[in-house]
């Protein structure tokens, strides 16, 4: 029990200062950034204190905003996938969800791409929206969600392959 | 009421859902419309410190680069200091003074609508909101929060910064703002259009705000139209600073500035 609460206060740390420190200077083509903290939100334990964990990713994405001059744009695309996340875990891993028995170190790649692009697509159009306030440029909001989502899909299977599979 | 009660309490996880991302949004609504939540910047001591200790790591990388800015920036100095001295002292138009401050970008932005750099002097170095900020390039924006120890600058390349510029050769005068699009490009509104402007002149900042003092370089022009009701231009400058790759900056305090205002306040 304390491993697991240790574990996640390390990755919500660690993950927040990576964003920040590293990964917001990246700006591929100019503009295109990786969001790797939504990591965080992405593993999280499946049985949860929802309430818990809502209120935890609300501050996942309001540290990074605290770092980005952002406003509340990460923390609000944060509690968006944190609510939504248990319909998008029962939908790409069926019945085994309903047990609550998903490990995600155990689970196939091709179940966890489809889990991690949905809930990565979600929460970037929702911070696109939020930094672009303009429905003008509906084109420009459409295109960084698509590139930066790939580039963090990218990044978050590589960084959970690399940590998860201790058993294997 | 009992009902109401057990609304809340059988649907708690949505009732906190909502409450957090209404949170959320009202704080990005607020830093649109230049309401600054006073927590949530990043100049507060918390990651203003952060990112003071991992530039204490990254800044070697660009040594070599910025001594080079440097020296040249030294002899330009150097070359105007000589020359003055042959010439009887010029009295400035403004009789106010400036006194220059370097200081080191923490961390900076270009991508986004909004974009701010953070600094690592603050109130113990006597900043205050509404100085101006300029490398020996060009300008890079106005203070506008600041902590003890750091500061934040509201950058030319953000959508809610209004800058007081005029042209070198006519002084004619408008309002530099940012369309959001290109971090090289920057509009120059309220010139009009009876002002002969030829691609290539050079603007710089005019001097009427007591913020940044007159004939800094701002950049050149790069194009120009006509807006909607024909009758003032639109010209694009292309900015003197490459804003993606700031380093070393000069915070510029006005020490007369408080006469300036109250002069000002007594006028209207």
């Amino acid at each position: 029990m304390n491993n697991l609460v240790f574990i996640n206060i390390s990755r919500f740390v660690g993950l927040v200062l990576l964003q920040v420190i590293v990964c917001n200077n990246i700006n591929f083509l100019g503009y295109i950034n990786p969001n790797i903290y939504v990591l965080f939100i992405l593993l999280y334990p499946v049985a949860n204190n929802r309430l818990l964990f809502i209120f935890l990713s609300f501050l996942l994405g309001l540290s990074v905003d605290m770092f980005l001059d952002s406003g509340g744009t990460h923390a609000a695309a944060s509690v968006t996938i944190a609510y939504i996340r248990p319909l998008f875990l029962k939908f790409s891993f069926g019945a085994v969800y309903e047990y609550h028995a998903v490990k995600f170190s155990k689970t196939d790649l091709t179940q966890r791409l489809i889990y991690f692009l949905i809930l990565i697509f979600i929460h970037h159009f929702i911070l696109f929206c939020l930094v672009v306030f303009d429905q003008n440029e509906l084109l420009l909001i459409f295109k960084h969600t698509f590139y930066s989502s790939m580039f963090t899909l990218l990044l978050c299977l590589l960084l959970s392959s690399l940590f998860s599979n201790k058993e294997t | 009421m009992q009902q109401l009660f057990n609304f809340f309490i059988r649907n708690k996880t949505f009732v906190l859902f909502l409450l957090l991302l209404s949170c959320a949004l009202s704080f990005t609504i607020r830093s649109h419309e230049y309401h600054r939540s006073k927590f949530i910047h990043s100049s507060n001591q918390i990651t203003g410190s952060i990112y003071g200790a991992f530039h204490g790591i990254t800044q070697y990388i660009n040594l070599k680069k910025e001594n080079k800015l440097l020296l040249d920036e030294n002899s330009q100095l150097k070359t105007l200091v000589f020359n003055r001295e042959n010439l009887a002292k010029v009295d400035s138009l403004l009789e106010s003074t400036y006194n220059l401050l370097p200081s080191l970008v923490y961390k900076n932005s270009f991508a986004v609508p909004n974009n701010y750099l953070t600094l690592n002097k603050g109130r113990n170095d006597h900043i205050k909101d509404e100085d101006g900020v300029i490398t020996s390039k060009g300008i890079v924006g106005i203070i506008d929060k600041t902590s003890k120890n750091y500061s934040r600058v509201l950058s030319v390349l953000n959508t809610n910064s209004r800058i007081n510029v005029k042209l070198k050769k006519t002084n004619h005068f408008g309002i530099l703002s940012w369309d959001g699009k290109s971090p090289e490009i920057t509009q120059l509104k309220d010139v009009q259009d009876l002002v002969k402007i030829a691609i290539g002149d050079t603007v710089v900042t005019s001097g009427y705000s007591s913020t940044f003092p007159a004939n800094i370089p701002v950049g050149s022009i790069k194009s120009y139209r006509l807006n909607d009701t024909e009758d003032l231009y639109i010209i694009d400058i292309k900015l003197f600073n490459d804003m993606t790759n700031l380093e070393h900056v000069y915070i510029v305090k006005n020490t007369d500035i408080n006469e300036l205002k109250a002069l000002n306040i007594s006028d209207e």
